[in-house]
């Protein structure tokens, strides 16, 4: 034994003494992480997210939090003698006097926008391959809400340092508040500590957005993490892999190596970005005041959506018995937004209601073998995708010289028509994708090697494709339908025949596919040739 | 032939094919070596940071194609930094991919399920827990329980009711009194009706007395624009009409969809637009909504000149301006 070997078994024995960690440690040590490369998306999320953490950390250092008016004496010439809030200011300095501040300025916010990409493309991902099913519905709804508290600390965020655009927003957010039905008035006034803007805002969004919300990120973090880990993770179907088991690279010392490494390389990427790729410049926007406005003002990309909601809406408002409901800020601002992210987070249990299965699922679905969710998918994703491009209505116009009269009825139309039409291709293509895996584990895959036969005939020889491929294109399950019966055996129609005649329809529907082929087809054909 | 239909056969974990690195120790050192490279870029990339840090000027500029001039400070900073944070985490994951153990490994998965007798023992746990507790015995406990948990949540509510006064008729009310003059933003000059030429547009605000001090929320209601027409141009009714003066016509910039400034006007067509969600009001029609969101039209501030010739407000405005609110009544 070498001396190090010892000091270390000393150490190891002390920590076990004291908390018995070793048992833990030896099982844990050796779990079994299975390997892919849409995996890595969480990573990068949790990696985000400490990078936030340590970025926004720095920041507090200098940044003032306080609506003070002050006036500007800095290096950057152009602001100089203005008056602004101390908030402004501070983020001035910190972009202009700090050796790195600015840096680190641009590293957060790019961390934020890495952020909140890395948790949708992570749903997605999750969504198309199934990977929310039982046992797993918790997990899902957890990161339902970390992309919605996402949404709302990114948003925060961008808020903080009080420059032209961001006041706008904020803006537009209190008028948000400002519309709901008989409280509004009173919750905005609430909120500002009076009318907007006040001068109460800044330090209160700060303390929840240094404070609050990252607290709930970080529980709800952890209890993600500790479901993956004791859940274990999905994974993709393939030889030798079933539900019952796990495939994939023990945690020490492989998986510690790549995943610790993919931490420094998101710092490492978030770092370049921040180094050459310059955002939020606000010294360029000035300080905020009402009664000021830039052209093409614009969100950060995961409230532009929102934001395309609302410019697109019809301008509606109703007037009655001396009270206002504006249904052109509450629909777009709160209803639809609420409905949507209700129906995301109830999805998994929507899916099992309506395929009626109750089953636990550790295999991933090829997006292609679940042709119903994969379309519904899309269609939610073309909705989404619309008012996005909606969000930068102003901009594309001026771009592409478009009015932004044609752009706003576009948007209008398409959020309704498009969706649809997302929903039955996506559905086809699936379906097309289907017959495309049966047809190649049937004949096997083209070679482009033409063959003269002895009568004159022309025909390309096809290659069979491995064991292992054929497997892993047909070891999906296909469905039944549910066919609960809605009348009982003397014909009369039973209680909740309705809901049995709707799971009727939607399993019906979940459940078309092309066959996939089996080996008594694979062996039909072979006789055949 | 049976009927029975074949599915196709898992054929199990696929046989490991090895890496050069495993078979040849000639490729394990060449890897090491890769590795080691890897670490070293990265070590670079800390002394380029330490040197920009101390040695680069913050103001100092270099032109670099594409990005245009930038601060070469941060840039190298930046630069030090990504390299030295991205090696170390490509080294380790090179290392991971050519030298450590690359055989899959199969782990079964347990059952998450409790075995029925632990879920009985658990049910059962927890009714005696509670029969022993008596709380379904005791009904007094459990309404005057109820009661004052129930009581203790008005606690938060009432504590957080001094975070803002109540609304009262703050929405409504505007600095603008009759006679109270327009005063340019910036620069809180007076303007006569002169000062503005046909097709121009300018920002103003009530004028100040005397030791008053304008805040922001000042300027969120009471920001106006001003806009000259050529009188035969407007389309309005009478008494609108005699809210203007010599084609001069006034309106609160402030959104009446979400409260944004209405900043942009469109000289050619008369229009005025709001860049938050381009809601688009017809100035020649008392800002009728033409387009987008908005379902108002922008208040109009009746003007007139006072004994010196100077524009002034004739009344305040005759509604809210900016958002609407539940209490608006119309």
């Amino acid at each position: 034994m070498t001396a190090r070997e010892r000091i270390a078994g000393n150490v190891a024995g002390y920590v076990d003494d004291r908390t018995g960690a070793a048992k833990w440690m030896k099982k844990n040590l050796t779990k079994v992480f299975p390997d892919h490369w849409s995996f890595l998306l969480g990573e990068i999320c949790l990696y985000s997210f400490i990078i936030l953490l340590l970025s926004g950390t720095y920041l507090t250092f200098w940044f003032d939090p306080s609506q003070r008016e002050v006036i500007y004496e800095g290096s950057y010439e152009p602001l100089n003698g203005l008056k602004m809030s101390a908030a402004y200011a501070s983020t001035l300095d910190l972009s202009f006097e700090v050796r790195g501040g600015l840096l680190m300025r641009q590293i957060h916010h790019w961390a934020a926008l890495i952020f909140m990409v890395g948790i949708v493309v992570h749903l997605l991902r999750v969504y198309f391959t199934g990977a929310f099913r039982k046992p797993r519905e918790f997990n899902w709804i957890i990161g339902v809400g970390l992309l919605t508290l996402g949404i709302v600390e990114g948003f925060l965020g961008y808020s903080l340092p009080d420059d032209l655009l961001s006041g706008t927003g904020i803006r537009i957010a209190e008028a948000i508040i400002q519309a709901i039905p008989v409280v509004g008035s009173y919750l905005a006034f609430f909120a500002f500590g009076g009318a907007f803007p006040g001068e109460s805002f800044i330090p209160r969004i700060y303390t929840v957005h240094v404070l609050l919300l990252p607290g709930i990120f970080l529980a709800l973090i952890t209890v993600h993490l500790m479901l993956v880990w004791y859940q274990k993770h999905t994974q993709f179907p393939g030889p030798g892999r079933t539900e019952k088991n796990v495939v994939g690279y023990p945690l020490m010392p492989v998986y510690m190596a790549k995943a610790g490494g993919f931490f420094f390389i998101v710092f490492g990427v978030t770092a370049f970005l921040g180094a050459v790729a310059s955002i939020n410049p606000i010294w360029l926007y000035g300080p905020y005041t009402p009664g000021q406005i830039s052209a093409g003002s614009q969100p950060d990309w995961y409230m532009g959506w929102l934001d395309g909601l609302v410019r697109m809406a019809p301008p509606l408002e109703t007037h009655a018995f001396g009270y206002t409901i504006s249904w052109n800020i509450l629909i777009p601002g709160l209803i639809l937004p609420g409905i949507m992210f209700t129906l995301l987070a109830l999805y998994p249990f929507i899916e099992s209601w309506a395929t009626g299965d109750k089953r636990e699922h550790h295999l991933l679905d090829r997006p292609r073998n679940a042709p119903n969710r994969t379309a519904i998918g899309a269609m939610a994703l073309t909705f989404t995708l619309v008012c996005l491009l909606n969000g930068g209505n102003d901009i594309i116009a001026t771009t592409f010289r478009l009015t932004i009269n044609q752009m706003m009825w576009f948007s209008r139309i398409a959020v309704v028509v498009l969706p649809p039409i997302a929903f039955i291709v996506t559905k086809r293509i699936c379906l097309s994708l289907q017959r495309a895996d049966r047809e190649l584990v049937l004949h096997g895959k083209e070679t482009g090697r033409l063959v003269r036969l002895p009568h004159g005939e022309f025909v390309e020889v096809h290659e069979p494709i491995s064991a292992e491929k054929a497997w892993t294109l047909t070891s999906h399950e296909q469905l039944a339908p549910l066919e609960i019966s809605e009348y009982d055996a003397s014909g009369v129609r039973l209680p909740g025949s309705l809901k049995n005649k709707i799971r009727n329809r939607i399993s019906r529907a979940n459940a078309v596919a092309v066959p996939k082929a089996t080996e008594s087809e694979r062996k039909e054909l072979e006789g055949h040739h | 032939m049976s009927n029975e239909i074949e599915l196709i056969k898992d054929p199990g974990l696929p046989e490991h094919i090895h890496r050069r690195a495993d078979l040849d120790e000639k490729y394990a050192k060449r890897a090491e070596n890769q590795v080691a490279i890897l670490f070293m870029l990265s070590a670079v990339g800390t002394l380029l940071l330490i040197f920009s840090y101390i040695f680069i000027d913050t103001d100092s500029f270099i032109f670099i194609p594409v990005m245009g001039e930038v601060n070469s400070h941060q840039l190298f900073l930046g630069l030090g930094m990504a390299m030295a944070l991205f090696f170390i985490g490509a080294g380790a994951i090179h290392w991971a991919k050519t030298l450590m153990p690359d055989h899959e490994v199969i782990a079964e998965r347990h059952e998450f399920r409790s075995p029925d007798e632990d879920r009985e023992e658990f049910v059962k746990t927890v009714k005696s827990g509670a029969g022993a507790a008596g709380l379904g015995r005791r009904p007094l406990i459990k309404r005057t329980l109820g009661l004052a948990l129930g009581l203790s949540g008005l606690t938060p509510l009432l504590l957080l009711r001094d975070l803002g006064p109540l609304p009262e008729d703050e929405l409504t009310k505007t600095s603008w009194k009759a006679g109270t003059r327009l005063v340019t933003d910036p620069g809180d000059r007076p303007i006569k009706a002169t000062d503005l030429e046909v097709g121009a547009v300018a920002q103003t605000l009530p004028e100040l007395a005397e030791g008053e001090h304008r805040t922001l929320n000042d300027i969120a209601k009471d920001a106006v624009l001003l806009i000259r027409l050529r009188p035969e141009e407007f389309n309005l009714d009478a008494e609108r009409l005699s809210w203007t003066h010599e084609g001069i016509i006034a309106f609160s910039k402030i959104c009446s969809h979400m409260g944004c400034a209405v900043a942009l006007y469109e000289q050619q067509t008369k229009h005025l637009l709001c860049p938050c969600h381009q809601s688009t009001f017809d100035v020649t029609r008392a800002a009728k909504v033409i387009f987008g969101p908005a379902a108002r039209p922008l208040p109009q501030l009746a003007i007139t000149v006072d004994s010196e010739g100077y524009l002034v407000a004739q009344a305040p405005f005759n509604e809210p301006v900016g958002p609407s609110f539940w209490e608006r009544s119309s």
